[in-house]
């Protein structure tokens, strides 16, 4: 008889993996990215194949040359932070900005804290942080919704709703308003703003699907959209209905994309359902100080890269222990 | 802190009305139709018996038979080596040729009473009969009494001296027996079968042990993907006061007793406690239905149900399995070891023990189930780096983080392991189950047990003194 194996318990596995687990993040992102290519054509194409291709290599590279370790390419998150890192970008955004980006948010995101799971701040915000302020305007200035009448290298560019808000709630001049997309238009896409920022209703599907297929909890993206609601409705300027201006608030920008996705990234978040709350509580709050007092009309890379260096901290709330049941 | 007593509280409050315990918990795949409703058949007799002397918790039996003597099927062999232990009786007739080591199911040498078996007389006390007996006119402590005697342990797999759980501590006191059928296991299938065979004796050992703690309550849980024993165990607690049947939704580890006591009536042990803390006892179907034969039979615990399985196992079965029977034989009655196998588990796979001798180890009271896994099923994945997914919190049914108790014991951060509790860990295994990066979480969590489970002896030793 064959030799047999000896191994502790358990013997059996859920059969659940790391490659899975980030399938599953990049398929539900696809809703969003399939509008995104609705919205700006070839161009959203071009830089997220830009952007995955770069991360992938980056990591392999790093790994491979630096680092001495066998490339683990394959458990698909590089791949999923390159995604997201297109998900965050203009769609006219020079593709040579893309790759340095892409370099930024691997190698000193991931790479220089040891590869997958050591990492403080989410790689793909590290990276679109980075061209942000390296390169503000070409990252500010988005290309027009036209499908694929959008051109990669000369698009016709506009504002965002996040600039008329910005504006509106900085003079208080309520004639922006006309402005604005429709509700309906910035719930379903085709409105200016990067990838991953045109079709709040998309990400939310991604969403749900994340919750139902147990990959995230719904604790982040929540209390992050919670708290951006109450605050929206605290801070609605005269002049405007207030579900009118939680709405605007909660559907544009990269608030959407970075509640479900970015936030909740596992390796940058905290693990206990309390510490869950509380880091999406403070993010919903950073976003909005920044988007109603602060000189960026826009937030939410900021206030997940803050909070994400907070996690080690939080990550000392203990779960609810068995035997500590509130007593009925 | 006291629980509310039972009486002078309206039920509701003791209902977990989630109908199972509420913090984490894991779904394996149940793998039980090998083995379900395959009726229990008996095992050959071995034609040698090696009983093992230490078959529980607690101090090992000592011999009380030399080599030479003659034995028949429930003669005492060895007596129980303190409070916490139980005595070993002869599951067969026949003469002692010694009293050795035998290599366990790890190649461990185990200290054992060999018997050559001759003929298959038992002791006369003994009643064979099939008649069931209903009715028991002992008092309270000369049931704990004839339960003591008769060696039984929990058979649910812990092997802990029931007679032990039944004399709560001074100042403490049991207002409920929960019975334990849950059988969470995957693969295994012995308590279901028991209850759909025995059912009506599993309910006389439930008044008896009702009788002998003074509880005018039990509640017998079932999970639901058992709805025969669910039904066929409430038409018979239907006749009787007091005892009820509670189908819980089926999540791992609820046959675990802490679990248990939570999904039955809502109240969780506080760490460090033990269970009585909750007004709660309890025993597993498989326990009671020992003691039933103890008290109204005169049997003493010879003998196991066991669920002997696998995806080719040709013919896995439930089979009743006289201790000290070699595994050897076993394989042997079921068909042999299927050809592709790459592990033998003593137990389920979720918390059995994986076996390199399959020859000589003797089956015994901890013995539940021979599991036969196929190799391709055996494959471990090289685990890769943690990606805090959080997926080991969540599968938790203590509350505990496994992810940070696994880096503490890297550390040899013993003290702050045991600030996170390391010693409320109950082995489940749902953490490494469900972690998708196929870390070995508990080995560390083991190692760190053992050492603060050393450390808090050593300092209890220190405060004696």
């Amino acid at each position: 008889m064959a030799q047999l194996f000896t191994s502790a318990a358990p013997h059996v596995h859920s059969g659940d993996t790391v490659q899975k687990n980030m399938l599953l993040v990049i398929l539900a992102l696809l809703p969003a990215f399939a509008v995104s290519i609705i919205a700006f054509g070839w161009s959203a194409l071009i830089t997220a194949a830009i952007c995955i291709a770069a991360c992938v290599l980056t990591e392999w590279c790093i790994s491979k040359y630096m680092l001495g370790q066998q490339p683990s390419i394959t458990d698909l998150s590089a791949v999923l932070t390159g995604l997201l890192l297109a998900m965050n970008l203009p769609s006219n955004l020079p593709w040579w900005m893309a790759v340095i980006g892409c370099i930024v948010a691997i190698g000193i995101g991931k790479m220089v804290f040891g590869g997958i799971g050591q990492n403080l701040f989410n790689p793909a915000l590290v990276g679109r942080v980075f061209l942000l302020i390296s390169f503000p305007a070409a990252m500010t200035t988005w290309p027009v919704a036209k499908g694929f009448a959008t051109s990669y290298l000369d698009a016709e560019t506009g504002a965002t709703p996040l600039y008329y808000l910005k504006h509106i709630t900085k003079t208080g001049d309520v004639s922006f308003v006309d402005q604005l997309p429709a509700i309906k238009d910035a719930f379903l896409g085709m409105m200016g703003g990067s990838l991953g920022e045109v079709c709040a209703l998309a990400l939310i599907i991604g969403g749900i699907f994340l919750i139902c297929t147990r990959v995230i909890s719904w604790h982040i993206p929540v209390s992050i959209l919670a708290t951006v609601a109450l605050l929206s409705w605290i801070a609605t300027p005269e002049g405007m209905g207030a579900h009118e201006f939680i709405a605007y608030q909660l559907c544009s920008g990269g608030l959407m994309l970075g509640a479900i996705f970015m936030a909740t990234d596992y390796v940058t978040s905290p693990m206990t359902a309390w510490a869950k709350i509380i880091y999406g509580v403070a993010i919903g709050v950073i976003v909005m100080v920044i988007r109603l007092w602060g000189s960026y009309p826009e937030g939410m890379s900021f206030a997940i890269l803050i909070m994400n260096a907070v996690v080690p901290l939080l990550d000392r709330i203990a779960p609810k222990r068995f035997g500590e049941v509130a007593k009925k | 802190m006291h629980p509310p007593s039972l009486a002078d509280n309206n039920t509701k409050t003791l209902i977990n009305m989630k109908n199972t315990f509420r913090i984490g918990g894991v779904h394996p795949h149940d793998n039980k139709a090998y083995s379900a409703h395959k009726a229990i058949v008996e095992a050959p007799l071995p034609k040698q018996a090696v009983i093992l002397l230490s078959q529980h918790i607690g101090a090992p039996a000592q011999p009380v038979v030399a080599v030479g003597d003659k034995v028949q099927v429930g003669t005492l062999l060895a007596k129980a080596g303190g409070f916490v232990s139980a005595p070993v009786h002869s599951s067969v007739s026949g003469t002692v040729v010694k009293i050795d080591n035998v290599l366990d199911g790890q190649g461990v040498p185990a200290p054992a009473i060999f018997i050559d078996v001759e003929g298959d007389e038992w002791l006369p006390s003994i009643d064979r009969s099939d008649t069931v007996i209903h009715e028991c006119a002992l008092e309270p402590k000369d049931i704990i009494q004839r339960i003591q005697d008769a060696g039984i342990v929990g058979l649910g797999g812990a092997c802990f001296p029931t007679h032990v759980k039944l004399m709560p501590p001074p100042g403490k006191k049991a207002e409920v027996l929960i019975v334990n059928g849950v059988e969470c296991e995957p693969y295994l299938t012995n308590d279901h079968q028991l209850m759909l065979e025995h059912g009506g004796e599993i309910i006389i050992g439930i008044k008896l042990v009702m009788k002998a703690l003074g509880v005018n309550r039990a509640i017998i849980g079932i999970e639901e993907n058992k709805p025969d024993a669910i039904e066929h165990m409430r038409s018979l607690a239907a006749k009787v006061l007091g005892i009820e049947v509670r189908a819980l939704k089926v999540k791992y580890p609820q046959g675990g007793e802490k679990q248990l006591i939570d999904a039955c009536i809502g109240r969780q042990v506080p760490s460090g406690a033990l269970p009585i803390e909750t007004g709660a006892v309890v025993d597993n179907v498989a326990t009671l239905y020992a003691i039933y034969e103890a008290v109204q039979k005169n049997k003493p615990l010879i003998s196991r149900v066991m669920t002997i399985t696998g995806k080719n196992v040709q013919k896995p079965g439930n089979y009743l399995v006289r201790f000290g029977t070699p595994t050897s034989q076993l394989v042997e009655m079921v068909g042999g070891v299927p050809a592709g196998t790459g592990e033998v588990i003593a137990g389920g796979p979720m918390m059995g023990r994986s076996m390199s001798n399959i020859e000589s180890m003797p089956a015994n009271k901890r013995m539940s189930a021979l599991l036969f896994m196929p190799e391709n099923e055996c494959y471990r994945p090289q685990p890769s780096p943690c990606i805090r997914c959080a997926k080991c919190i969540e599968a938790c049914p203590m509350g505990l983080e496994p992810y940070l108790l696994s880096r503490l014991a890297k550390g040899e951060e013993w003290e702050e392991m045991e600030k996170q509790r390391v010693m409320d860990c109950i082995d489940c295994g749902s953490c490494v189950f469900t972690c998708p990066a196929h870390r070995p979480l508990l080995d560390g969590i083991r190692a760190g047990k053992a050492k603060v489970g050393a450390l808090i002896r050593e300092r209890q030793a220190a405060a004696k003194k």
